[in-house]
């Protein structure tokens, strides 16, 4: 028994992300109802579950954009939502990619990608520009550097977005259903470029309704439903055995939508 | 384009001249144009008061005497009247988009230390916009120097013009750039706070500069309205170029002083317009270009 503590003290110690009873509120309404979710480094960590059942918000949350109720988020150890704390220093570690892209759209793809680097990091235009070049050739998208945003494809938006958000070299990216606006001969290209960041290491919190893609390449898939987290585990059980009541039922909709 | 019954709408014409070449169209629209024109010189020339308003308003001679100026006479030029308007309305335009932007982002602030100046932002635009300009200058033109404060009671009666129309046009112009303001999506404060941009950072390189191409439309009327409101600091005494024409027909009896400034004004505020379209097709063709 003792020796089951210190290995989940060890466990607690190394993770990226921790977060504890995290409560959310929007008016009466509680769309976070006592979140308790630690992702490791390198780790991927899939949140499934119907649309309102609070990934979003948990994402918002984790990247300071929601005030929060109660609770508390630590990231590589150190409490982020606690008083007194630098929210502009903490999300430079913390990327996030949102589901309409949300990309700058007065600048061109280069300035999107390099704007943060350059006002955020202090890194000087020739230094900011090496470094968007060096993702966009990575991404496929080093044609499009000086394309303005509404030229762009809706899966070519979104990987600039990602683009961007890495260019900062964040600790941890939040991925808020990035598919979910994309036409869907578009969305490959996209989760391919996710999948690639699995590979490289990236530790990722994933909010998705690609129930395929997350039990390709997630290392844990957690399910939310009415705010709560009611069963996590490694894709191949959440997705074979579902032991809640909840979670069999959200499967298996999904599978008679013929979506896994 | 619904095809124009009356005077055609312009760009309609614009665009089918620069179009596939409606021919038909352009016929249609260029004879109702020539028609309307037609009939309403006709009303003109023909009322029964007609040779007396082109004596009044429309005598050449007069016209041209009241544009160059005759002092020895007793009146101004009217075309050098306007340059007084012309530095009028630079001036104030550049002190109120500053004061206006000001204004604007105090009043769109959260934060509740910042609560006492948004009350008195509020308060400020409520008693600028509600007061007449008219008043305004009155109180400004005259009470400044009546209180006769070492420094600022003996300035120049253009000065306080430019004072009176900087308060009350500073209100009118802070409420566009609030909506201005209001009109970029939320979701880009949101990407730009992600990124670890700072508040004030997001807002100079990611929300103005789009609130700025939305407000540049009425900002012009805004500033067209003002480039005429010059007109009103004459009040004071300043000959700027609606003063000039009262001296002229106050001399002369004559009146086409004032179609003179007419004219004048028309003459500055068209090419504003003129290039304000230019500015927001430049940016059109830019951003879909693609290129820097």
């Amino acid at each position: 028994m003792g020796t089951a503590m210190d290995e989940a003290e060890v466990a607690e110690a190394a993770a990226a992300l921790r977060i504890e009873e995290l409560r959310k509120s929007y008016g009466a309404e509680e769309v976070l109802r006592g979140i308790d979710l630690a992702v490791a480094s390198h780790e991927v960590v899939c949140l499934i579950g119907a649309s309102g059942s609070g990934k979003s918000t948990l994402l918002r949350c984790v990247n300071l954009l929601e005030r929060i109720d109660s609770g508390s988020i630590w990231l590589d150890g150190q409490l982020i939502t606690g008083p007194g704390v630098d929210q502009n220093l903490v999300r430079r570690h913390i990327g996030i990619v949102f589901q309409s892209f949300n990309l700058f759209p007065h600048m061109t793809v280069e300035r999107n990608v390099t704007l943060a680097p350059m006002k955020v990091l202090g890194l000087s235009r020739a230094e900011a520009s090496e470094r968007a070049a060096e993702l966009l050739d990575r991404f496929g998208l080093g044609e499009k550097r000086s394309d303005y945003p509404d030229r762009l494809s809706g899966g070519q938006q979104q990987r600039v977005a990602i683009v961007r958000a890495l260019a900062m070299r964040p600790r941890l990216m939040l991925l808020d259903e990035v598919t979910s606006a994309l036409d869907p001969e578009l969305v490959a290209d996209v989760l391919d470029v996710i999948r690639e960041l699995a590979r490289s290491g990236m530790t990722m919190l994933i909010a998705t309704h690609e129930m395929g893609f997350a039990r390709d390449i997630a290392s844990r898939v957690c399910f939310l439903a009415d705010g709560q987290i009611v069963e996590q585990g490694p894709p191949a059980a959440l997705f074979g055995q579902p032991s809640d009541e909840r979670t069999q039922r959200f499967l298996r909709r999904i599978v008679d939508a013929g979506r896994l | 384009m619904a095809e124009a019954p009356g005077l055609p709408d312009l760009s309609a014409r614009r665009s089918r001249l620069l179009g596939t070449g409606d021919r038909r169209g352009l016929i249609l629209s260029t004879t109702s144009t020539v028609v309307v024109l037609a009939v309403l010189a006709a009303i003109f020339l023909l009322a029964p008061g007609s040779r007396a308003v082109r004596t009044t308003f429309f005598n050449p001679t007069d016209m041209w005497r009241a544009l160059v100026g005759d002092p020895r006479a007793g009146y101004y030029s009217v075309g050098e009247a306007l340059w007084l308007n012309i530095r009028m309305f630079v001036i104030a335009e550049v002190l109120i988009l500053a004061l206006a932007l000001v204004v604007a982002v105090v009043r769109q602030s959260t934060g509740p230390v910042l609560l006492p100046l948004r009350v008195v932002g509020t308060i400020y635009v409520d008693v600028a916009r509600g007061v007449p300009l008219i008043l305004v200058i009155f109180a400004i033109g005259f009470g400044v120097p009546a209180l006769q404060l070492r420094g600022v009671s003996s300035e120049s009666a253009a000065v306080y013009g430019v004072a009176a129309l900087v308060f009350s046009y500073s209100a009118y112009v802070s409420e566009v750039y609030r909506a201005g303001l209001n009109s970029v999506h939320r979701s880009q404060v949101a990407a730009a706070r992600s990124l670890g941009l700072s508040g004030s950072a997001s807002m100079r390189y990611v929300i103005l500069p789009q609130a700025i191409r939305t407000i540049i439309p009425p900002l012009l009327n805004d500033f067209i309205s003002l480039q005429k409101d010059t007109a009103l600091v004459g009040l004071l005494g300043s000959i700027e170029a609606n003063k000039a024409a009262e001296l002229y027909s106050d001399t002369t009896f004559n009146y086409s002083s004032y179609t003179v400034a007419a004219i004048l004004f028309l003459l500055l505020t068209i090419p504003l317009a003129r290039f304000t379209d230019h500015l927001i097709a430049r940016d059109q063709a830019r951003r879909l270009a693609g290129a820097r």
